[in-house]
């Protein structure tokens, strides 16, 4: 399953840390990063990859919101529900979001191509409300620059 | 006003180059330390009354000294620097990672030596990815100049600094769970004594400082403790990055001298309440910190004084609500995300924090009843510090606690309206 572009990857990881377990976080990064999820072979392979029990990485995998564990979109969108966001107006964009991709908080569009997550703060609050997606993040959202943004994602 | 951890920089811009930073003074702080001894350094820091900017306010000088030293200690010792910044409305320390990361590099590698440490980790949160980009491409310059790796700038001392990124998850931030995040492990922390100081990563010595705690460090080895101290109106010593967001005119991040008042903040810098509305109260330090009403305003924003308040500093970074802004509902929020975020290790937090979510919903969404508020006062009540492993559960506690105290008549009208009058 493992391609060998993920070997590679994960053993460098390796190096940095005096035991191979600490690289799990980073291999798990590494698979989501080339499949867009960690299916349940991935995570065999990297315990056997790192000489680990295949319940050891997932007990790591689970304990990351960023580590997922389903297929998911092509795009995740993270929309931060924290304070300084939901006194700006985080109830309307999730609302305006749900509706205009016809999901709920933790789901996928029908087409596959966005998925829907909460978020911790963004570390954005000086332009709140604010989301991420793939990595990006956009402040001072109102419901139209939302769908600017989304048009922006295929 | 002096600038000091933000002097170099500059919005929108890109950070400065080693070369760069070096022609604005940077890294005379390290030739100065590697000249000094480890002993001499920990001293300075010391006398500075440099507490650390993680939100406990922590007495960085005292946390050194307590890391065996010489030929007694364990090797190799390690150096973290918490860069999880997850707080409920704090942004402080993706100012300092994006603006200037040679700073932060410079204090690692002076905070490594003064505590005789061979290993550095950053352990930054995944979703900041442009602090990502530039620490890599900042800490490559300085393996090439020769600031990291073998014999730093002709000296005996060597350092790695590796980065690691997160995926994910507040409880990461509380240092010991930290540290089992770093090995590998569920991010949960570990029963105390051994502190980490003795008994760290993977058994050995271990210091876990802030971001914005290490950007210090260069500063005062490089000028002095008491000009430090000098920056600060208090006794606690240096600037302090202060922020505001929320219903403000302008929200942002401020480098003003520690023991600013709360007012400062709001009315000066922050151009004071969005459009003439009133200010109702705010969370001076982020999600786990009590609420400060409009006559505390003219409270100095340092550890000591948001404490004797019933508050905390926390972050310094201000959260504000005016009168439009419903605390049931606002508080809802905060515990929703405690309870998500909960590592689930003991009972009080893992079962109180969703079960206090759930009733704070009920009064929001109309299904509260009477004895509602006794089973949140009840919470309040018991989880608290000694009742749980570490100090997410009893933060969460805090938000909830003061709404109780100041905003009582409006829980009940949620009682009795059914529901959130607002909505
Ligand atoms: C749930 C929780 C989350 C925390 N998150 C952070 C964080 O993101 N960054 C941080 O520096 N400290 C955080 N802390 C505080 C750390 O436990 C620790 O006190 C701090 O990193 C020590 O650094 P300092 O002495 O330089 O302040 C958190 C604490 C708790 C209980
Ligand atoms: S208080 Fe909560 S987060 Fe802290 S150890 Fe207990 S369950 Fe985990
Ligand atoms: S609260 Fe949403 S970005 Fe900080």
């Amino acid at each position: 399953m493992l391609t060998d572009r993920e070997r590679q990857r994960i053993e460098a990881e390796t190096r940095l840390y005096p035991h191979p377990r600490a690289a799990v976080p980073e291999a798990l990064k590494i698979v989501q990063d080339h499949r867009g999820w960690v299916p349940d072979e991935a995570v065999k392979e990297i315990a056997e990859l790192l000489g680990l029990s295949p319940t050891t990485v997932d007990s790591t995998a689970t304990f990351y919101n960023m580590i997922l564990r389903e297929r998911a979109g092509r795009h995740i969108i993270f929309i931060c529900d924290n304070v300084s966001c939901w006194v700006t107006g985080y109830e309307v964009l999730r609302d305006h979001l749900c509706r205009r991709l016809d999901i709920a908080l933790g789901e996928t569009t029908a087409d596959g191509r966005f998925t829907l997550l909460p978020a911790a703060c963004l570390g954005e609050c000086d332009r709140a409300p604010a989301m991420m997606i793939d990595g990006e993040i956009y402040g001072n959202l109102t419901p139209e620059r939302i769908d600017e943004v989304l048009a922006q994602y295929d | 006003m002096e600038r000091v951890l933000t002097q170099n920089i500059r919005p929108s811009e890109e950070p400065l180059t080693l070369l760069e930073y070096e022609q604005c003074g940077g890294y005379q702080g390290l030739r100065k330390a590697l000249w000094s001894s480890p002993e001499e350094i920990q001293q300075m820091v010391t006398e500075a009354g440099l507490l650390g900017r993680g939100g406990a306010g922590f007495p960085t000088g005292r946390k050194w000294g307590s890391v065996p030293m010489g030929d007694r200690a364990r090797h190799p010792k390690y150096f973290v620097v918490n860069a999880d910044e997850m707080e409920p409305g704090a942004m402080k320390d993706r100012l300092l990672l994006e603006g200037d990361p040679h700073q932060l590099i410079e204090g690692i590698i002076i905070s490594s030596y003064a505590i005789e440490a061979s290993q550095a980790y950053i352990f930054l949160r995944w979703e900041y990815q442009l602090a990502a980009r530039r620490l890599i491409s900042a800490l490559s310059q300085a393996y090439h100049n020769n600031r990291l790796g073998a014999n730093i700038l002709g000296s005996p001392y060597s350092l790695d600094i590796h980065l690691h990124q997160s995926g994910g998850r507040y409880m990461c931030g509380e240092a010991e769970a930290l540290l089992s995040a770093l090995e590998g492990r569920r991010a949960v922390p570990r029963s105390k004594p051994p502190y980490p100081t003795v008994c760290g990563l993977w058994g050995k010595p271990t210091v876990v400082n802030n971001v914005e705690t290490v950007c210090n460090v260069p500063h005062i080895v490089k000028h002095g403790p008491e000009w430090f101290r000098s920056l600060s109106h208090t006794d606690e010593g240096g600037t302090k990055i202060y922020g505001a967001s929320g219903r403000v005119r302008q929200p942002g991040l401020w480098e003003l001298p520690m023991g600013t008042t709360i007012r400062e903040v709001l009315e000066e810098h922050a151009g004071g309440m969005h459009n003439g509305h009133a200010l109702k109260a705010l969370l001076p330090g982020g999600g786990s910190t009590a609420f400060v009403l409009p006559e505390q305003l003219d409270t100095r924003m340092d550890f000591a004084s948001m404490e004797a308040i019933g508050s905390r500093l926390g972050t310094g970074t201000m959260t504000v609500m005016d009168e439009r802004t419903c605390p049931v509902g606002l508080v809802w929020g905060l515990e929703q995300f405690f309870a998500r975020e909960s590592c689930g290790w003991c009972t009080p937090c893992r079962e109180g924090l969703p079960w206090v979510a759930r009733t704070l919903e009920a009064l929001e969404t109309g299904d509260g009843r009477p004895g509602d508020l006794e089973t949140l006062e009840h919470h309040v009540r018991w989880v608290r510090m000694g009742n749980t492993f570490c100090a997410l559960a009893p933060g969460a506690m805090m938000p909830l606690e003061s709404a109780l105290r100041h905003f009582r008549s409006e829980f009940e009208d949620h009682v009795a309206a059914g529901g959130c009058p607002r909505r």
